[in-house]
């Protein structure tokens, strides 16, 4: 069985316990109490963190010295048998991303275009963007990003089912992956280091893809000329380097992103995860913040970068005169394939 | 050709009265498992006064009549036993009477569900009635025949509940009123404050009448209808959640469920809280109820909200189309269920019967309960699908449905629309003055015996 490669040493001599000091959910007095929590965890020994932690994947960005905190409280909570979420909704996801044998793979030759286990991204992953890798999708349990079983601590069902995904692609003989889903591209480089997995072909984050693209495709690119917020997702915590795309894509495509006071390092997940953790009201009260954030920063548009956050606040984003918009289609609508009002 | 062919010719006209074997074959069955039985005649009046000179006629000649809606109640109610005439009410579709301040409306007896659901909707949209799940081609007056349940059946009771007086061909030919229509120009009431003649028809499955028309109370329709998705793997804490929910007096429907396919749902007992509302803010406000009213069995984390954004359209469309699909999953569409009425105390013996059942008779179960009256007692269906073309399959399949019907007596459950086999167990199991008094109403409305003989058959 993998382990998680954590570096005790690290921790015990971290000066500034960061993953927890930042951490939104939970408070410290300071230095001495976050790192003291840190500790306990590390030892196995029981901390509040454990009960409060809203898996909410930002520690795994906050702590700049290689470790994975995230992936260690989720450790933890399973060896002790916690739950977050409630037993039934943790067994439903675990039982509703189970392989079996109903997935749909394309004209796979070096490369392929993951479209995780979401129906929402085979649209997207289409058009003059990914004409050249559109046929190449693959869907369905065998090639999804386990990662979402983080939130329910349950690091078991990763370990046995990363590997034979990775497998999976392997099998396919290709040598570049494009994810789709942000999270599979977090979970095949983040997830698989941190437990040592090899994965024996090159993941291509989406958003390096689609820069390129657009890069070669400037010509048709009219500016847009539209301000948006850009609603950041959990799983954009485990790949920071990449948060940087997102301000290069809006620069070519003519896009203003007004500075917010809940961006980049101290941006709001979708919440959704949230509400099934703990119930409704600080799930509430997160998206309240967010979109009022978003709104005071004079955006038209909310941006996604994860199909899960637009489904959990395309309605919400609506209802508060924004319009909901995956990056894709925003570049898409761009390079005048998609219309500007059709925004949904 | 036969003096009754003739004669049901002179009373609804040739194109609407047929013996052609193909047709025959088609009103010979229904969707369930029991077996089939041909009629001599189909026949699909258009009036009260033609469905009266048919049962006179029947009555003269001392042969079968089987009134039908849309053959839809699974449990061979409208196959004829005996053979004679099935009387097709699909013709007698017209919408008579809306009140909308007394909020009621009379249809004819073959109206269906989805053409009053239509018509409301376009003429008086901040009215409603309580549509089963069931297609929406199957009628209304069926519905009431056989005690059905509808959307609106948690909030104000079983579907005949609702009914607001009736018209009705007796079996010996009298065209009788039923209720406050039999005093007066409203149809208020179909019993109270007389004494309540509505119970010699409803519940009855046509066998001590036809109904003609239908008075049917209506409710309002708010504009916004919304639901949520609690989980549990806890079958024992069922009872106690209901009992919290309906403890809220503000939900439109609860439906419990759980079956083993697809994977996502096995090992889960579902409830959908179905609620409505005029405004955002009233939606939010019974959101916000329903929610805190479960937060104990989140902070124990044994049930939690399912994220269901995806789901909802399915969820909210009415009827609910996803119990039809389950007839497909062996393939070869068929799905029959028992649905005994129970106290909701006794969901967890009940859960635990449907999964005995499917694995002893080796059929795919799903099971789903709907509450009445605010959990007074839950309709608990057992339900299982089969393949069509796979006669032991069918047969297995009926012989687990008869067990659950014995089970769900024993348990002091009423079986509803049960088949003709359902109905003697129960007989053999009443109070036997009960049972005489069934004896006593059925010989003096039905002298000859001729509605559709073999249901509610009361020996002695
Ligand atoms: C997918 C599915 C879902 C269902 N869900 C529900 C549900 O949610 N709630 C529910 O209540 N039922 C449900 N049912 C069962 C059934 O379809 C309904 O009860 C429906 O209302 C039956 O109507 P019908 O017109 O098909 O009746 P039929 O099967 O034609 O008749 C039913 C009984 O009524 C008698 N009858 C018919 N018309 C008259 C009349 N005019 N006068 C006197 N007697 C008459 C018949 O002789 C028979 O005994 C469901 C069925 C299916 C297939
Ligand atoms: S996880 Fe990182 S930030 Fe947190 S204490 Fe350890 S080294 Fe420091
Ligand atoms: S995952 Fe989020 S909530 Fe949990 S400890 Fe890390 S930063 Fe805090």
């Amino acid at each position: 069985m993998y382990q998680l490669k954590f570096d005790q040493k690290v921790c015990a001599s971290c000066r500034s316990a960061d993953c927890l000091l930042k951490c939104q959910y939970m408070t410290f007095s300071g230095h001495k109490e976050a790192h003291g929590e840190m500790m306990k965890i590390m030892k196995g020994k029981d901390s509040r963190v454990l009960s409060e932690c809203m898996t909410c994947y930002a520690c795994e960005e906050y702590c700049t010295r290689g470790n994975h905190p995230f992936y260690l409280i989720s450790e933890k909570r399973e060896e002790k048998g916690m739950f977050t979420a409630p037993r039934p909704i943790t067994n439903q996801w675990i039982n509703m991303t189970v392989m079996q044998g109903k997935c749909l793979v394309g004209n796979v030759k070096d490369k392929a275009l993951s479209c995780c286990y979401i129906p929402d991204l085979g649209p997207l992953g289409s058009g003059e963007i990914f004409k050249d890798v559109a046929d190449a999708g693959v869907f369905g349990a065998e090639f999804m990003c386990p990662a979402v079983h983080t939130h329910f601590a349950r690091m078991s069902v990763i370990k046995e089912r990363l590997p034979i995904v990775i497998d999976n692609y392997r099998k396919l003989g290709v040598k570049e992956v494009i994810c789709l889903h942000d999270e599979c591209y977090g979970t095949l480089t983040s997830i698989a280091s941190a437990y040592g997995m090899e994965v024996p072909f090159q993941p291509v984050y989406y958003l390096d893809y689609v820069l390129q693209r657009m890069k070669e495709l400037k010509d048709k690119i009219k500016p847009l000329n539209i301000t948006v917020a850009y609603q950041r997702s959990c799983s954009n915590r485990l790949i920071p380097d990449k948060h940087a795309l997102v301000k290069k894509i809006f620069t070519l495509i003519g896009v203003k992103a007004p500075k917010r006071t809940y961006q980049d390092e101290n941006a709001l997940c979708c919440a959704e995860i949230l509400r099934s953790i703990s119930g409704y009201k600080l799930a509430d009260d997160v998206q309240k913040r967010n979109i009022d954030d978003m709104l005071a920063a004079g955006a038209e548009y909310c941006v996604f970068n994860c199909p899960a956050c637009q489904t959990s606040l395309a309605e919400k984003v609506s209802k508060r005169g924004l319009k909901p918009l995956h990056i894709i289609d925003l570049c898409k609508m761009a390079i005048g394939e998609k219309e500007r009002e059709a925004a949904s | 050709m036969s003096d009754i062919l003739q004669s049901l010719i002179d009373i609804v006209g040739e194109r609407s009265v047929s013996n052609a074997p193909e047709e025959l074959w088609f009103y010979s069955r229904d969707p369930g498992v029991l077996a089939p039985h041909k009629p001599d005649y189909v026949v699909a009046p258009k009036t009260t006064e033609e469905v009266q000179k048919i049962v006179q006629l029947a009555n003269r000649e001392k042969v079968p009549v089987v009134p039908m809606g849309n053959g839809m109640s699974l449990a061979g109610l409208v196959i004829p036993l005996k053979g004679g005439i099935v009387l097709d009410m699909k013709r007698m579709n017209k919408i008579l009477e809306v009140n909308a301040m007394a909020r009621y409306v009379v249809v004819e007896g073959g109206t269906s569900q989805g053409a009053l659901k239509s018509y409301l909707q376009k003429n008086h949209p901040t009215l409603r009635h309580s549509i089963p799940d069931a297609p929406a081609t199957t009628t209304i007056a069926a519905n009431v025949s056989l005690h059905g349940q509808g959307r609106l059946t948690n909030q104000y009771g079983f579907n005949s509940d609702m009914v607001t007086g009736l018209e009705v061909v007796l079996p010996t030919g009298e065209i009788c009123l039923i209720g406050s229509p039999s005093i007066g120009p409203y149809w208020i009431s179909k019993g109270p404050t007389l004494p309540d003649l509505s119970g010699l028809f409803l519940g009855w499955l046509g066998c001590t009448g036809i109904i003609t028309k239908v008075g049917l109370k209506l409710y309002p329709n708010k504009k916004i209808r919304d639901a949520e998705l609690f989980v549990t793997d806890r079958v024992d804490l069922i009872p106690h959640i209901l009992y919290k929910l309906t403890h809220l007096e503000m939900l439109e429907d609860i439906n419990v469920w759980f079956q083993p396919k697809p994977l996502m749902f096995l090992g889960n007992y579902h409830i959908t809280i179905f609620f409505t509302g005029d405004t955002e803010e009233e939606i939010e406000f019974k959101r916000k109820m329903v929610w805190d009213c479960l937060q104990e069995y989140m902070d124990s984390k044994d049930g939690g909200f399912m994220s269901m954004q995806y789901m909802k359209p399915m969820l909210l469309e009415m009827p609910g189309r996803n119990i039809a699909d389950f007839a497909d999953v062996p393939k070869g569409g068929g799905f029959e269920y028992s649905g005994p009425i129970a106290p909701i105390e006794h969901f967890p013996q009940y859960a635990a019967k449907v999964v005995e059942l499917a694995a002893k008779y080796n059929v795919l179960y799903a099971s789903t309960a709907r509450l009445i009256s605010g959990g007074h007692s839950m309709m608990y269906s057992i339900s299982f699908a089969f393949n069509r073309n796979d006669k032991a399959m069918m047969e297995r399949v009926e012989q687990a449905l008869t067990e659950a019907t014995a089970f769900a007596l024993d348990m002091g459950g009423i079986p509803w629309k049960p088949n003709f086999k359902e109905q003697q167990m129960t007989l053999a199991k009443m109070e036997p003055n009960a049972r005489k008094l069934l004896l006593m109403i059925k010989k003096n409305l039905d002298p000859q015996g001729i509605m559709n003989p073999g249901n509610w058959e009361v020996n002695s």
